[in-house]
């Protein structure tokens, strides 16, 4: 937190003696976009708050926690392929898991295949792409996501 | 009155969880006082988190001239033209459908095969707005560690894509084809 506001800090300074116009123009796109994602990060901490009442602890780690092993993995897998979640969310979704219990491997996994796997884009990128090459090169993001999330693991 | 209508509409859920929490601290419902305090703890770390990163993304937004180097990327070959478009793809924003279209310009302009799949992992894992909000919530080791395992992940996707298509004809299209499920 210190960082990043000192970091933020920084750059506006900085920003702002090159050029204050272009600086105002930026704080107001950013602080614009912030609003327009506020709502869809408010329910999905809505609806995380809800899910980790209902769901016990013992039930989540045993599923994605430090013993969950291959199940863990292929749970995070597959819902981050199928899942459409903005960075945005995906990465404050990510903090929350990891404080639940939930291991760096899981979370990894989840957040590599939700980046490079899109299950329900597929359509889309038929229609640049056809449908063979993306099928291919969805096939091999989810097996690079998936080294990457077990590398990540045996470090974190 | 459209717009209090569109802010309901969007705040619904907030709206009836307020609800759900002032009654559960009305009447001292306990399952509804432990969902606030998850809530709350959550929502407070987001709120000091959130505004600063976005204002970093607004300020990298007004002073990265995209489309200047877009302009400059295209048929370079080797490591060259996958570095440019690396860079490219890092200062971009958004989701992975919208680098498809991207994608079919570099591949107008003649970019290689295998840059265009470079292209596209970079996109989608390491764009320069999102490493921050990567480094913010999941720290700064974790982001590392991705980015370094992740470059060679899609560097080998794009030698395998292009192994692979290289005498197939391939070719990106506009996306404005109506085909798309059909031409199995």
């Amino acid at each position: 937190m210190g960082i990043l506001s000192i970091f933020t800090l920084i750059c506006l300074s900085v920003s702002f003696v090159v050029d204050k116009n272009k600086t105002l123009v930026g704080i107001r796109e950013g602080l614009k976009l912030f609003l327009q994602i506020l709502p869809a990060l408010l329910n999905i901490l809505i609806l995380v708050s809800i899910f980790l009442f209902l769901l016990p602890k013992e039930v989540l780690i045993k599923w994605i926690g430090k013993d969950s092993g291959w199940l863990g993995v292929m749970i995070a897998a597959v819902l981050g392929s199928v899942s459409l979640i903005p960075g945005f969310i995906a990465y404050p979704l990510g903090a929350i898991l990891l404080k639940s219990g939930v291991t760096y491997k899981v979370v990894a996994v989840f957040i590599t295949t939700l980046m490079m796997v899109g299950v329900l884009t597929l359509p889309v990128e038929v229609k640049f792409f056809g449908i063979k090459v993306s099928i291919l090169r969805n096939i091999l993001s989810f097996i690079g996501a998936l080294i990457i999330g077990l590398l990540i693991g045996l470090f974190l | 009155m459209k717009k209090a209508y569109l802010f309901l509409s969007e705040y619904l859920i907030v709206v009836l969880f307020s609800i759900f929490l002032s009654v559960s601290q009305v009447f001292d419902f306990k399952p509804g006082l432990s969902i606030y305090s998850n809530f709350w703890i959550f929502f407070t770390e987001m709120v000091t988190f959130l505004p600063l990163m976005f204002i970093l993304i607004g300020l990298f937004d007004v002073w990265v001239p995209k489309e200047k180097i877009e302009r400059h990327v295209g048929n370079e070959s080797g490591i060259k033209g996958m570095f440019l478009v690396i860079i490219l793809a890092m200062l971009q924003g958004g989701p992975l459908y919208g680098a498809f279209p991207v994608a079919y310009l570099l591949f107008k302009k003649g970019c290689s095969i295998r840059n265009i799949f470079v292209y596209l992992g970079a996109f989608s894992t390491l764009k320069i707005p999102m490493l921050t909000f990567e480094i913010g919530f999941l720290g700064l080791k974790f982001s590392l560690l991705r980015t370094i395992f992740t470059l060679p992940v899609f560097v080998i996707i794009g030698i395998i894509m292009e192994a692979y298509l290289k005498n197939k004809n391939f070719c990106v299209k506009d996306g404005t084809s109506q085909k798309g499920w059909q031409t199995l």
